[in-house]
C-alpha cells in the first residue's frame, strides 16, 4: 500500500519552476529520502504534501486523502518539521514539547514511549529555553513536537543541515527507530552520504527527479566503469588525469579521485605511465563501486 | 478550548520573557503623557515684551502693569524708539512690542489704537500673543470704562476649559495614539514573527483553528492596553488635572472599544505582510501617522482641505478622540456619543470580517 | 613562515569557557580545515582571529598583526566568507565585485582587471549584469568566494561555504580554493563535509573548546586506525561532553 502517492506535480513561483512533473510512490511504513542540492524544489515538494501550498498541476495523496481536498484530515495525521528550526526560541524544552501536544489535542504522556528515546536526551535540559540549545539537540526538540500525536506520516524537511557528522548519525539512528514503530517518513536532505540509510531514494536535481530506487538498485544502475585514483599531491593529480586523453570525468573525493574513462576498455597501465610521466609519486589505481554521489554526477554531466 | 489557553499562555510567555519590550509598552505611556504636559506645550509663557509708550498717562501705565503681571509676557523694557523695537526682534529678545500713541488716554474711545507688534515667524505662537495682548488689554479698557462711564461690554467665557490647558486636548490624542501604538503594531509584529521564523508553518499543519491563533495573539494585547488606559487617566486626572467630567465607566468602556478596532487593524497588517519590519513599518506610517495628523488631535479637522477631511473619516482615532473628549471633558452620556460608537462598532466589525478572510490556511 | 600563531587563546563568556587554551599555527599557502561539532566554539575562534572579538586571554598574530592592537590591519589583510550573508542579492555581479573591491581600496583600473578575469574563472561573462539573487546557490557561493578574495589577502576564512550545494558545484568551488592556495592566499575553512576535510593540508579538530587533534588527514587517520575522516572525526567528537 502507498502512503504517499504523487502524480505529475508542478509548481510555480512566477518565472520560477520550482517543481516540474514529478511522481513518487511512497509505500506505508518507509523511510524515503529525497535526495538534492538547494534549489532541488524538495522543500516545495514538502509543502504541497503537507497542504501549505497548492500545487499548479498534478495531483498528490498522503494516506490515501487528497491534498486538495482532505487538507484538514491531512494536517491531524502528518508530523512536519520544516527546515529551519521553527520551536520558540523563548520557550524551555519542556513548554515547547507541552505546547505542541495541547495543539494537536494530545497529552505528553499518551505517546511518551514514541520519543523517550529522544526525550531522556533533552531531559537535562527541559527547563532551558530551546534557542540556547545546541543545534543537533533543537533538531532533537523539533522533532519529538513533530512526533508528540504519533503521526502517521513523518514530514522531515532537511532536518540534517548544518549539523554536525556525529549528531547527523545519531538523528538517522532515531529515524530508524520510529520507522520501526510503523510510522512513514519522508526525510529530505543534500547529504549524498545520508542516501544509503533509507530505503529508497529519490534523486532530485532544479525541480526534476532524476531516479527512485533502493539506493543498492540506483548505484547499481551506474553505467560507467569507475576507478579510484591517488598519489601524493592530489590537486595536481586532478589536473593531470584530466588533462589525459582518455579521461571522460575526474571527480576529487575525499583522499581518492573518482576517474572515469570515454573508452570502458581503457587500460589504466597507460593513464598510470602518463601519471609517471608527469612526475607523480605513490600513484594508486583501484577499480570501485560508485556511491550515490558518484550517480548524481554523473547525471549532472550527462545533461551539462 | 484547551488548546486555546495553552496558546494564550504561550503569548503570555513570549511577552513576559520580552522584558524589554514589555517595560515599554508600559512605560511609553508615561512617558508621552509628561512629555506633552510639560515639554510640548503649545502654550505661550515668558514671551519677551517691550512697551513703547508715547502716551505717558495713568491709562498706559496701568495697561503696561497689566501686560508685566502677566505669566505669558515677560517684561523686557522700555522701548525709546521703533529703531530699538526693531533691533530688539532681530536680537529674538523679545517676542511682542506694544505701543500706545501721543495722547492715548484723551482720544480712547474715538479711534485711538494700540499697535502691537509680533514676531510671526511662528505663526501660531503669533496668534496666540496677540489674542493674549488683546484680552489683556480690552479688560483693562473695560474696567476703567466701568469706573467712569458704566457702560457694558462683552464678557468672554471659555467653555469646559477655562483656562484653555492643552491638556484637555492632548490627552484624548495620546489615548488615540498609544492605543494604536500597543495594539496594532504589537499584534500585528506577533503574528508575522510566527511566520518569519517558520513556527506558522507548524501550526498551521495542526489542527489548532486560525481563529483561536488570531484571538489568542490580540487577548494579551487588549489586557496591555487596558493598563495603559488606566495609567494615561489616572496620571491625566491627578498629574495634569484634566478632569473626568462623565462616567468614567463609558470612558474605560469607549476606550477599550477603540482599542480593539486597534487590534483589528493589527491583525489585518499581519496578513497583508510577511516580515516583522514590514509591519512596524505599515504600523507607523499608514496607522500611526493619520492619528496624529489627521485625527484632529493636532489640526483641527474643520481647516483641512476637503479631501483630508474626507480621509480623516476613515481614521478611527478621529472617532474616538471626539467621544472622548465629549465624555471625559463636555461630561456628555453615553447616548450623546451613540454615532462615534456605532462608527468604531461597525469597524470591528468590518476588519474582523477581512481578517478572518485574509488569513491564510495556506503559505502562498 | 606562519600566518596565524595562536598561543593558549581563551574566550569565556561568564563561567562558560567557550575557547580552551587553543595554540596553533597556520602556516603561509595552506588550506587549514578548522573542524569540529556545533558547539565546540569554532565560530567563537573564528571571530577572534577575524578580529571581531577579543579573547579572555592568550596571544594571537594573524598575518603578522596582533590581534588585541592591530585589529584594523587585520582586517585590511584578510578576506572572510560565510554561509549566511555573503553578496548583496539585490546588487549585479559587477556592482558586487565593484563594492567589495571598493571596500578593499582597489583602484579602478585594478577593479576592472579583476572583474574581468574573475568572470572569466567563473565563466560568468554573460552573467555579468544578472542580479546576485537570481544565480543558482553554487554560484553566488563561487562568486563570493572569488569577491572575499580579490584583494589578495594573505588568508582568508570560510565559514561553512559549501553547505546546501550541490556536488559538481562543491567540487568546482574546491578548485578556487586550491587555485587561491596556489597564489600563496592561505585559506581557513570550516566544514560539515568530511570528504571535504581530506582536501586540507591539515586538519584540526575542536571538542569542547579544545583543540584534540591537529595534524594532516593521512597523518590523522593512521593515529586513529580509521579509513575515512568521517570516522576520525566521529570518534573524537562523540566524546564531546557539552551542547552549544
Amino acid at each position: 500500500m502507498n502512503s504517499i502517492e504523487v502524480r505529475n506535480i508542478a509548481k510555480s513561483y512566477g518565472d520560477i519552476t520550482a517543481v516540474r512533473d514529478v511522481s513518487l510512490r511512497i509505500r506505508s511504513g518507509e523511510l524515503f529520502g529525497l535526495i538534492g542540492p538547494d534549489g532541488a524544489g524538495k522543500t516545495t515538494l514538502f509543502r504541497i504534501l503537507t497542504t501549505l501550498l497548492l500545487a499548479d498541476k498534478g495531483d498528490a495523496k498522503v494516506c490515501g486523502m487528497d491534498v486538495r481536498k482532505d487538507w484538514q484530515e491531512i494536517r491531524r495525521i502528518s508530523g512536519y518539521m520544516p527546515g529551519r528550526f521553527s520551536l520558540y526560541q523563548d520557550l524551555s524544552v519542556e513548554e515547547n514539547l507541552q505546547f505542541f501536544a495541547t495543539v494537536f489535542k494530545t497529552k505528553i504522556e499518551d505517546n511518551y514511549e514514541l520519543i523517550r528515546d529522544i526525550y531522556v536526551q533533552l531531559e537535562p535540559f527541559a527547563k532551558r529555553r530551546a534557542g540556547k540549545l545546541s543545534g543537533g539537540m533543537k533538531q532533537k526538540l523539533a522533532l519529538c513536537c513533530a512526533l508528540i500525536h504519533r503521526p502517521r506520516v513523518l514530514f522531515l524537511d532537511e532536518p540534517t543541515t548544518g549539523v554536525d557528522p556525529v549528531s547527523r548519525k545519531e538523528f538517522w539512528d532515531i529515524l530508524f527507530r520510529i520507522k520501526e514503530q510503523g510510522i512513514t517518513i519522508l526525510v529530505s536532505t543534500p547529504y549524498m552520504d545520508e542516501a544509503s540509510r533509507c530505503d529508497r531514494i529519490a534523486l532530485m536535481r532544479d525541480g526534476v527527479c532524476l531516479r527512485m530506487d533502493t539506493p543498492d538498485a540506483i548505484c547499481a544502475s551506474f553505467p560507467h566503469k569507475l576507478w579510484s585514483v591517488c598519489a601524493t599531491d592530489m590537486y595536481r593529480l586532478l589536473l593531470d588525469i584530466r588533462s589525459f586523453e582518455g579521461t571522460y570525468s575526474c571527480h576529487a573525493f575525499g583522499d581518492q579521485h573518482h576517474v572515469i574513462f570515454k573508452d570502458e576498455a581503457q587500460d589504466t597501465a597507460m593513464l598510470m605511465a602518463y601519471l609517471v610521466s608527469k612526475g607523480h609519486r605513490e600513484i594508486q589505481i583501484k577499480p570501485l563501486q560508485p556511491a550515490v554521489e558518484d550517480v548524481f554526477m554523473n547525471y549532472r554531466e550527462d545533461e551539462l | 478550548m484547551k488548546q486555546f489557553l495553552s496558546f494564550l499562555k504561550k503569548e503570555f510567555y513570549h511577552i513576559f520573557r520580552d522584558l524589554r519590550t514589555t517595560i515599554i509598552m508600559i512605560v511609553i505611556p508615561v512617558v508621552l503623557v509628561v512629555l506633552f504636559g510639560y515639554a510640548i506645550s503649545t502654550e505661550i509663557k515668558s514671551s519677551g515684551l517691550v512697551v513703547l509708550d508715547h502716551g505717558h498717562d495713568l491709562l498706559t501705565q496701568r495697561i503696561t502693569d497689566r501686560l508685566i503681571s502677566n505669566e505669558y509676557f515677560d517684561f523686557y523694557k522700555q522701548a525709546a524708539d521703533y529703531e530699538e523695537i526693531d533691533r530688539l526682534f532681530r536680537k529674538d529678545k523679545i517676542k511682542i512690542a506694544v505701543v500706545f500713541p501721543t495722547g492715548f488716554a484723551e482720544n480712547v474711545g474715538n479711534g485711538s489704537e494700540v499697535q502691537l507688534l509680533v514676531d510671526a515667524s511662528s505663526p501660531n505662537e503669533a496668534t496666540s500673543l496677540i489674542e493674549y495682548a488683546t484680552a489683556i488689554i480690552n479688560t483693562e479698557l473695560s474696567e476703567g470704562a466701568l469706573q467712569t462711564t458704566g457702560g457694558i461690554t462683552p464678557v468672554v467665557r471659555l467653555l469646559y476649559n477655562p483656562q484653555m490647558k492643552d491638556a484637555y486636548n492632548f490627552v484624548p490624542g495620546v489615548m488615540g495614539m498609544i492605543l494604536i501604538l500597543i495594539c496594532s503594531i504589537m499584534t500585528s509584529v506577533g503574528i508575522v514573527r510566527e511566520k518569519e521564523y517558520g513556527s506558522m508553518e507548524v501550526l498551521l499543519v495542526s489542527p489548532l483553528k486560525p481563529i483561536y491563533i488570531i484571538l489568542a495573539k490580540a487577548a494579551p494585547y487588549l489586557l496591555i492596553s487596558l493598563v495603559n488606559i488606566l495609567t494615561i487617566l489616572l496620571l491625566s486626572y491627578f498629574l495634569l488635572e484634566v478632569p473626568i467630567r462623565g462616567s468614567l465607566m463609558l470612558v474605560i468602556m469607549l476606550s477599550l472599544l477603540y482599542a480593539l478596532v486597534a487590534l483589528c487593524l493589527g491583525l489585518f497588517v499581519s496578513t497583508v505582510v510577511s516580515t516583522q519590519k514590514g509591519a512596524m513599518l505599515i504600523c507607523a506610517m499608514v496607522l500611526m501617522l493619520p492619528v496624529i495628523l489627521l485625527s484632529g488631535m493636532m489640526f483641527p479637522i474643520e481647516n483641512m482641505p476637503w479631501i483630508l477631511q474626507l480621509i480623516s473619516n476613515v481614521i478611527p482615532a478621529r472617532w474616538y478622540i471626539v467621544a472622548l473628549r465629549d465624555v471625559m471633558i463636555k461630561g456628555l452620556g453615553v447616548l450623546d456619543i451613540l454615532p462615534e460608537i456605532t462608527i468604531l462598532f461597525a469597524m470591528v466589525v468590518g476588519l474582523i470580517v477581512l481578517s478572518v478572510k485574509r488569513f491564510k490556511i495556506r503559505l502562498e | 613562515m606562519n600566518v596565524i600563531e595562536a598561543d593558549k587563546l581563551t574566550k569565556r563568556f561568564g563561567n562558560f569557557t567557550a575557547v580552551d587554551k587553543i595554540s596553533f599555527e597556520v602556516k603561509k599557502g595552506e588550506i587549514f580545515g578548522f573542524l569540529g561539532a556545533n558547539g565546540a566554539g569554532k565560530t567563537t575562534a573564528m571571530r577572534i582571529l577575524c578580529g571581531l572579538s577579543q579573547p579572555t586571554s592568550g596571544q594571537a598574530r594573524v598575518a603578522g598583526f596582533d590581534i588585541y592592537k592591530g585589529t584594523e590591519q587585520i582586517k585590511r589583510h584578510i578576506g572572510y566568507m560565510s554561509q549566511k550573508f555573503s553578496l548583496y542579492g539585490d546588487l549585479k555581479v559587477w556592482e558586487n565585485i565593484r563594492l567589495f573591491g571598493g571596500i578593499y581600496g582597489l583602484s579602478d583600473k585594478q577593479l576592472k582587471e579583476k572583474t574581468d578575469e574573475m568572470l572569466f574563472t567563473l565563466q560568468m561573462e554573460d552573467r555579468r549584469d544578472a542580479l546576485v539573487d537570481s544565480l543558482p546557490l553554487g554560484w553566488k557561493q563561487k562568486l563570493a568566494f572569488s569577491v572575499a578574495v580579490v584583494h589578495d589577502p594573505q588568508i582568508v576564512f570560510l565559514d561553512e561555504p559549501t553547505g546546501g550545494v550541490d556536488p559538481v558545484t562543491r567540487r568546482q568551488f574546491w578548485e578556487l580554493i586550491y587555485q587561491a592556495a596556489e597564489r600563496g592566499i592561505t585559506v581557513f575553512v570550516t566544514t560539515h563535509y568530511m570528504d571535504e576535510a581530506e582536501y586540507c593540508d591539515r586538519v584540526s579538530i575542536m571538542v569542547d573548546g579544545r583543540i584534540d587533534a591537529l595534524d594532516s588527514p593521512k597523518a590523522l587517520k593512521r593515529k586513529f586506525n580509521s579509513s575515512s575522516m568521517d570516522e576520525v572525526f566521529y570518534s573524537l567528537a562523540r566524546k564531546a561532553q557539552r551542547g552549544e
